[in-house]
């Protein structure tokens, strides 16, 4: 599905990612852990061509995306959820699935807007207040309908679930759960690594620009010192 | 104190003639404010486009010998001509700073003033209106206006109801708002951002191309018009609020009511209170500036105009 190597990403003169290593499969979810600073939204943005790589090579399904505009990949099949929301603020919330929504794919039983309140029922109440005007856990459950709305096969979340109160929390991490396996795979960044560990396939961690440990949910639980050293916990 | 009778037949002429006025820098000032609200760019050579339009326009009108086919003829071509020079030369600066989109811009006045001159030449051309359009119209008993006149108050009206429903219904103008607000995410969820800026640049320039042509059998089409619309159409968007489709609205008819009252009606409304004398004397001076002594106030009452559109 999505396989990254010896990617390097540059702001200006200063390098953010020293040659990033991550590969993960079809209807997988993997994880993308580490401190603030790391590098972990760089490597979601060089991902979706938002920060275009330096150097090294991302493919996803075999097609090779450094270079690419951000629009071309994000129609390969790629929904990005970012980091703090970004819902366009002078959009109604139903303008806000609406705007960007697609199906290049051409994926059978696409999302539609009435699919996405079945998953957050809590939105189709508010369709019609502006984008500015919601709760953040408003705002982050249209975040991941907005993206879904595109009907991408790869979800990327960059904190899925920051800032949010535990119940908000426990319902996008359902929402998850749901949407995941079959054709959704899903790369995720968050915080709440008891949460993040139950949903996860493969987990990397991100230490100044390199993935510095891999594995899966059980082994990083059992990992006391890379927990220790590179989480803090 | 001596009051005049006011002559209502003319304040309302005037009126009327204060609405075309304000809805033809409507259509300039609409896309000026879409391209500097949205694409963040200031474009000096919008009042070129607008003159541009009623070039290619008088030569239609001349060369198929109709005005109005002329005109649906002449809107898509400076739609295109937008386009390409969206490609060629603006979305190079979109990153640049606003100084440096004004020197460009500038320079682009310099190359199609001199452009239309080499075609068209230095004089101006008169455009002659199909005899139908070129009467008067009794609105009504002892009210007569130029039919044309209220032929360019139907047309801005219908542009101004169908820009109103492509920005605030269509899937479009969701995008061209989601686009003024966060155009990186609107690229990241899959939106050739880029092209779809092209389009609100040539959709800007087929607007002003439309005042141009409007306008043209009135005064007729000349090189110093875009310079003289484009000063107006930028207090237009200041003061209605940049990127705001109906600050844009709103504020081309108040500026268009206030210039034409103005320059009729200052002298009499001055007499009131100075000398007929001093009052002859100092309404021309100040009606000229009447725009912007509202310009003033509004910007200093609301620095972000009548209707600052939210967007972060």
């Amino acid at each position: 599905m999505l396989k990254i190597s010896g990617l390097t990403t540059h702001y200006g003169s200063s390098q953010a990612l020293f040659g990033v290593e991550l590969e993960f499969g079809t209807g997988q979810v993997a994880t993308l852990l580490g401190r603030n600073g790391m590098g972990k939204t760089t490597t979601i943005h060089s991902i979706l061509g938002i920060t275009p790589p330096s150097g090294g090579s991302i493919t996803f399904d075999g097609v090779e995306l450094v270079g690419m505009p951000s629009f071309r990949i994000a129609n390969l099949g790629i929904g990005l959820v970012p980091e703090g929301r970004q819902i366009f603020p002078n959009l109604s919330l139903r303008e806000n699935l609406i705007a960007t929504a697609s199906n290049h794919l051409g994926l059978p039983d696409p999302w539609t807007v009435e699919k996405v309140y079945e998953l957050f029922p809590e939105l189709a109440t508010r369709e019609r207040s502006m984008g500015n005007l919601l709760s953040g856990g408003e705002q982050q459950m249209l975040a991941i309908g907005r993206a879904l709305m595109t009907n991408p096969r790869l979800l990327i979340l960059d904190e899925a679930t920051e800032g949010l109160a535990p119940l908000v929390r426990q319902k996008i991490w359902a929402a998850l759960n749901r949407i995941k396996g079959q054709d959704m795979s899903i790369l995720v960044v968050d915080k709440n690594l008891s949460d993040l560990l139950k949903i996860a396939d493969h987990n990397f961690i991100i230490e100044r620009g390199k993935v510095v440990w891999r594995g899966s949910s059980d082994e990083l639980r059992k990992d006391r010192d890379a927990l220790q050293r590179y989480l803090g916990v | 104190m001596d009051l005049r009778p006011v002559d209502t037949t003319l304040l309302f002429i005037q009126i009327l003639n204060g609405v075309q006025l304000g809805l033809l820098l409507f259509l300039v000032a609409s896309g000026l404010t879409l391209v500097f609200g949205i694409l963040d760019f200031v474009n000096l050579a919008h009042g070129s486009i607008y003159m541009l339009g009623a070039f290619i326009c008088a030569s239609l009108t001349f060369l198929v010998g109709n005005f109005l086919i002329a005109v649906l003829l002449a809107v898509p071509i400076t739609g295109v001509i937008g386009y390409l020079i969206e490609r060629v030369l603006i979305r190079h600066l979109y990153a640049r700073s606003h100084l440096d989109h004004v020197l460009a811009t500038f320079g682009l006045i310099l190359v199609i003033d001199t452009t239309v001159q080499i075609i068209w030449g230095p004089a101006g051309i008169s455009v002659p209106l199909p005899d139908w359009l070129n009467g008067q119209t009794e609105l009504f008993t002892g009210v007569i206006v130029p039919t044309f006149r209220l032929i360019i108050i139907a047309a801005g009206l219908v542009v101004a109801a169908g820009l109103f429903w492509l920005v605030n219904y269509t899937r479009l103008g969701m995008l061209i708002r989601a686009g003024a607000s966060n155009s990186t995410m609107v690229s990241a969820l899959g939106v050739d951002i880029k092209t779809l800026f092209s389009l609100v640049f040539a959709l800007g320039a087929m607007l002003a191309g439309l005042a141009g042509m409007l306008i043209s059998p009135i005064t007729e089409a000349s090189i110093n018009m875009g310079g003289e619309v484009i000063i107006t159409a930028f207090v237009v968007i200041i003061i209605g609020g940049i990127g705001s489709m109906k600050g844009a609205f709103v504020a081309a008819i108040l500026v268009g009511l206030i210039d034409t009252l103005g320059r009729s009606f200052l002298d009499d409304v001055f007499a009131l209170f100075m000398s007929q004398n001093a009052a002859e004397t100092a309404a021309p001076a100040i009606s000229a500036m009447l725009i912007y002594i509202l310009m003033a106030v509004i910007l200093a009452l609301r620095p972000q105009g009548l209707f600052p559109p939210k967007v972060r």
